[in-house]
């Protein structure tokens, strides 16, 4: 196979421009995975034509301005409030997809309780959660979800787990409640991954329309700036450090045939 | 609506839920704290008879949140605490304000600092008028007296709050919300506001929509945010701003107080007079905006103005920067949840007199 035709595949599968997306140029670094997933959000808007029913609920971390990409409406929550404004905004218009977005600082640290109350709940809502185990927005510092070892400015020696404790797995911990419909963990580090998220995004979001209740989507991401590698280095990263952690896969999925 | 013209008993955490029932409000988020409890259990009862919608929140921080979601979805919705509570919600204030979003928020206030105690006090008088949040926003802070008002002053937040986009704080205490009084169930007012222009419904054959307070150019954005909320801030000022006088005509002392402190000086004026000392109540009904001019000419020519309040002087910053010298200013106050008693005001206005 030749370079070009590689190169061709992964322009139409990734990198095409969704027509529910507005032709602004990404605020995200290089090798970042917010942008990936952001693109395969508005192509499934554009698959499932529900961007003029969407509003997006964005976290306080790097994707505080996902909103701004989409032609859907948005709003804005305080660091770790998304699944309570996203409750508040669908508790009104049920009929509406209603899309959480979240980082691992704001989801897992500063909102657990939400996050956790939330999927108890049940709320009918997609929430996509985007772990890249560090604080990328604030410049590189430890998250709930950096791994035993991993060097950040707040743990400049490494995460000690004696001293902080061990990575938090967000997928396991909500898959201790009743409530939630279905929870997958994904990886956008490679090209099938990245389509088993995207897979895996639709049927969160086929999930909500269909009224059948909590959807909680996990995204192991690259944050190469934060983790002061390349973006090569830093999906290679995921895939041998983060994935053994975070186990790639289904955790629950009420819908699935027995 | 149920509203009529006759009187009925409610108890005044009850009266606010009715009349924001009224008022057209169907979401309420709330998390449970005593002295207010009857709020959100009233609610619960209530709403799913209307087809609103109560939910408990895992916490104040979320009950604000949950609000913030559904004004931004363009609903009324509100949320009851009490002062502990309400420092949990002031992130949330403070998103609300940025935001420009309507949102109802009731503080039944309680001792503090700290969990302090269940008893009434009006210690959030600093809180809730300059802004418990971080940024420059205000928020308008209307403070009943009565059951009655706890009714009226609830519908008319809701009014208050969409007319300008804009946070409105009912500042009760924990004996007003206690207290069973009869009351008449105020009539909605029937004003219709159009949120079409910004609320989340859907990009539909229109642009987005957006609701944030991040505006990352001081110059082009967060500054242009600010001047516009300050212009709007001095319309609410001009416009909004409420009081009552109580035999203030010839009185030569000016008693102050809002909220339950109001209640007991009218009984001082009332003393005083049959003691043959002319004294007068000055109420302000908005803390903020507070009626600094109002006040300033009620104060004029008056021997001595003393506030009352049951906190350790709050209020008081204000009716000196209203008073300005034109009259001395005394204060007496109670804490802890503690009420001043209408002999402890006689006794020290008797004082002024010898
Ligand atoms: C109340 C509050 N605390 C702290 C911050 C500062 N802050 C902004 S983003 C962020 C963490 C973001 O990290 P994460 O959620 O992992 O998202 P990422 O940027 O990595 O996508 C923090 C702590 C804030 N904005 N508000
Ligand atoms: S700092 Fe990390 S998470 Fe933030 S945009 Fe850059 S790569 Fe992405």
């Amino acid at each position: 196979m030749s370079n070009s035709v590689l190169t061709k595949v992964r322009e139409k599968l990734v990198y095409s421009r969704p027509d529910s997306m507005y032709p602004r140029k990404m605020h995200y670094c290089a090798g970042c995975g917010h942008g990936v997933v952001h693109k395969l959000l508005g192509e499934l808007m554009d698959e499932l034509g529900i961007a003029e029913k969407t509003i997006l609920v964005a976290p306080v971390g790097c994707a505080v301005l996902a909103f701004f990409y989409f032609r859907a409406d948005g709003c804005e929550a305080a660091h770790g409030r998304v699944p309570a404004v996203a409750t508040g905004i669908k508790r009104v218009h049920p009929d509406h997809v209603v899309i959480g977005y979240q980082g691992d600082g704001d989801l897992l640290a500063i909102g657990t309780a939400e996050t956790i109350h939330a999927a108890n709940r049940g709320e009918n809502i997609t929430v996509i959660f985007v772990n890249n185990a560090i604080y990328g927005m604030t410049g590189g510092q430890m998250a709930p979800t950096s791994l035993v070892g991993q060097k950040t400015k707040t743990s400049p020696y490494g995460r000690k787990a004696e001293d902080v404790g061990y990575p938090i797995r967000a997928c396991e911990l909500l898959n201790t409640l009743e409530a939630p419909y279905y929870i997958e963990r994904t990886s956008v580090h490679d090209v099938k991954n990245v389509l088993k998220t995207k897979r895996a995004l639709k049927k969160g979001l086929m999930n909500q329309i269909e009224k059948r209740g909590y959807s909680f989507i996990e995204v192991l991401s690259a944050c190469p700036t934060g983790w002061g590698v390349t973006p090569k280095a830093a999906n290679l990263w995921v895939a041998e450090n983060m994935a053994s952690v975070y186990p790639l896969g289904v955790v629950r999925d009420k819908g699935a045939k027995a | 609506m149920t509203a009529t013209a006759e009187k009925i008993l409610m108890k005044g955490n009850e009266a606010i839920g009715e009349a924001a029932v009224i008022a057209g409000c169907r979401y309420f988020f709330g998390y449970p704290i005593t002295p207010q409890n009857e709020v959100p259990a009233y609610m619960a009862m209530r709403l799913p008879q209307v087809g609103g919608t109560f939910l408990q929140a895992e916490s104040e921080l979320a009950a604000i949140n949950m609000v913030f979601g559904a004004a931004a979805a363009g609903a009324r919705a509100m949320t009851s605490s009490s002062s502990p509570g309400i420092s949990l919600k002031q992130e949330g204030i403070s998103y609300l304000s940025g935001a420009e979003l309507p949102a109802v928020v009731v503080n039944m206030m309680r001792g503090g600092p700290g969990l302090g105690n269940i008893a009434g006090s009006q210690g959030d008088y600093f809180q809730s008028t300059r802004g418990g949040g971080h940024g420059d926003y205000r928020h308008i802070v209307l403070a009943p007296a009565s059951v009655q008002e706890l009714a009226d002053l609830t519908l008319l937040a809701f009014d208050l709050a969409d007319q300008y986009r804009i946070v409105v704080l009912v500042l009760g205490d924990g004996y007003l919300g206690q207290m069973s009084e009869p009351l008449v169930l105020p009539q909605p007012s029937g004003k219709q506001f159009d949120k079409s222009g910004w609320a989340l419904t859907g990009a539909k054959v229109r642009e987005q929509h957006l609701v944030y307070s991040l505006l990352l150019s001081p110059e082009d954005a967060l500054e242009k945010l600010n001047l516009r909320l300050q212009e709007k801030y001095r319309v609410i000022e001009k416009n909004e701003t409420r009081h009552e006088t109580y035999n203030t005509e010839d009185a030569e002392y000016l008693l102050v107080g809002f909220g339950m402190c109001a209640r007991i000086l009218r009984g001082a004026v009332v003393s005083l007079a049959r003691a043959g000392v002319k004294a007068g109540l000055f109420r302000p009904i908005t803390l903020w905006p507070f009626p600094y001019r109002e006040l300033a000419a009620a104060a004029r020519g008056r021997k001595k103005i003393l506030v009352v309040e049951m906190n350790a002087g709050q209020m008081v910053e204000d009716v000196r920067l209203a008073v300005a010298d034109s009259s001395p200013v005394d204060f007496y106050g109670r804490m802890g949840g503690m009420i001043p008693e209408v002999e402890a005001i006689v006794e020290r206005v008797r004082g002024y007199v010898e």
